[in-house]
């Protein structure tokens, strides 16, 4: 009867085990964000290459002085991404489209705040938190400056304080959490946009609003929203009038999140962790009892070796 | 007889039409117009309106079916094909200086066609940039927007530009 009972429970909880991974799994492909999560659509498009929500960025966050001056146009001379000093910036791509000269894009790079974000999967010390507003912020004061998220980020974005020689930490932008997002304010950089190249708002209105400019101007827009679908979709969206690739988008990301590619393994530890050792004790449990009741001696001896 | 009728109260009544509304407007076209809403960074920009007016001519060239001809444009021409000329006429009138706030968004009607309507900066923005790119306008922001001291210090240039710069722009001269 004992035996018996013991393979149920392992029957048990191998099947509780499995249902339960499976479950979450399932759960962690699906979510698209939170119902009243903001974002802003960037209109690449609309985008004159003026900087000022580089300038806007570094006054709000409160960063130090720049090297060159924000209305410095000689920084497009190199591809730049964002940094500990500076969350957003902007870089310039020479185009060409089918039909005609396309003439230089800018490209406004910072944070794309993702619906499953990476980093927030790959930090240990749990730093990062995905609001509900939308936001992708983290909290400094827990970073222990490991830089998993920098290599888990898709798109390349968190900083690293390197100057700091004590206490080095991440940085990135925060969608203006602390000071704007969290009283509905928009971000520092929309606010300041002459073009209004960014349009703030509801990320279910801004996928709307981004397929209606497409539809109303199939000739100004590629037909895709960067960041729509792209990694699990992210509350920044991108509109081009070009093919993103030329404009520095990786076009080759996948839909699924990142934290797909790591769940089937990160799913079967804890059930290494918890089943196993019950699992293979009771295997060795029974084995041991079968031998003892042949063999009284050997099974003594059998049972000191196993001693820890 | 009946047609000739017809055809003369149609006709005053397109004159009326016309007429009544260019004659009230004429009065309140302004020459100049003060655009300060960038005062804490510019200075104020005395839009030359007269001047503006005289290079366009058409006033629906800026003013989309507020005032001027008819729409021309394909998208608009769906649902404005007979809309006349509007009550509003003055940019501020529809394009909100606020376009992303709390309140902007709580109240945006999302069932509207023009739910996608520019805020004021970027209406005058893309209005103006568009055509002075396309006509040969200037397009630098400094050539409409005279910097302030606070300008400076935003874009931590001119005066306020970092000492590195400086001495690289020194050089580039020398």
């Amino acid at each position: 009867m004992k035996r018996r009972d013991f393979l149920k429970g392992c029957m048990a909880c191998g099947a509780a085990a499995t249902l339960g991974v499976s479950g979450k799994a399932w759960g962690i492909g699906s979510f698209e964000g939170y119902p009243e999560g903001m974002g802003v659509l960037v209109d690449l498009t609309r985008c004159v290459g003026c900087r000022s929500c580089e300038a806007a960025c570094n006054k709000e966050q409160h960063l130090p002085a720049p090297d060159a001056p924000f209305d410095d146009k000689s920084v497009f001379e190199e591809k730049r991404r964002p940094t500990e000093k500076a969350f957003t910036v902007v870089n310039r791509y020479d185009t060409k489209k089918e039909g005609g000269p396309g003439g230089p894009v800018y490209r406004k790079i910072q944070c794309n705040h993702c619906n499953e974000p990476a980093c927030l999967a790959s930090c240990f010390v749990n730093a990062y938190t995905k609001t509900k507003e939308g936001a992708v912020i983290y909290n400094s004061k827990v970073c222990v400056g490991c830089r998993n998220c920098m290599i888990a980020c898709p798109f390349n974005v968190p900083g690293y304080s390197y100057s700091s020689a004590l206490n080095p930490v991440v940085k990135k932008c925060i969608f203006c959490y602390d000071t704007r997002l969290k009283y509905g304010k928009p971000p520092a950089c929309v606010e300041v946009c002459p073009q209004e190249v960014l349009t703030f708002g509801n990320r279910n209105d801004l996928l709307k609003i981004g397929r209606d400019r497409i539809k109303e101007k199939p000739d100004r827009y590629v037909d895709h929203i960067f960041g729509e679908k792209e990694v699990g979709g992210t509350s920044w969206l991108y509109l081009a009038g070009v093919n993103f690739d030329q404009v520095g988008f990786d076009t080759t990301m996948a839909n699924e999140p990142i934290l797909s590619n790591v769940k089937d393994f990160l799913g079967i530890v804890p059930m290494v962790l918890t089943i196993w050792p019950a699992l293979f004790t009771g295997f060795h449990l029974l084995a041991t009892k079968n031998k003892n009741h042949t063999n009284h001696e050997d099974g003594h001896s059998e049972q000191e070796d196993h001693k820890p | 007889m009946y047609a000739v009728r017809n055809w003369l109260i149609g006709g005053i009544a397109i004159l009326a039409l016309t007429m009544a509304p260019a004659d009230s407007r004429a009065k309140s076209i302004p020459d100049s117009i003060k655009l300060d809403s960038l005062v804490n960074l510019y200075e104020r920009v005395d839009f030359n309106h007269a001047k503006h007016i005289t290079i366009v001519k058409d006033c629906a060239e800026c003013h989309h079916h507020t005032t001027g001809t008819l729409v021309q444009d394909a998208d608009c021409v769906r649902c404005h094909k007979n809309s006349g000329a509007t009550p509003v006429v003055a940019c501020k009138g529809c394009h909100a200086a606020q376009p992303f706030s709390a309140a902007a968004l709580r109240e945006k009607n999302r069932t509207a066609y023009h739910m996608d309507k520019l805020g004021l900066k970027g209406a005058y923005h893309q209005n103006c940039t568009g055509c002075h790119s396309k006509m040969g306008g200037p397009t630098g922001c400094q050539d409409c927007h005279a910097r302030k001291k606070q300008g400076d210090a935003f874009y931590s240039a001119g005066v306020i530009a970092p000492k590195q710069a400086r001495v690289d722009v020194k050089h580039r001269s020398n």
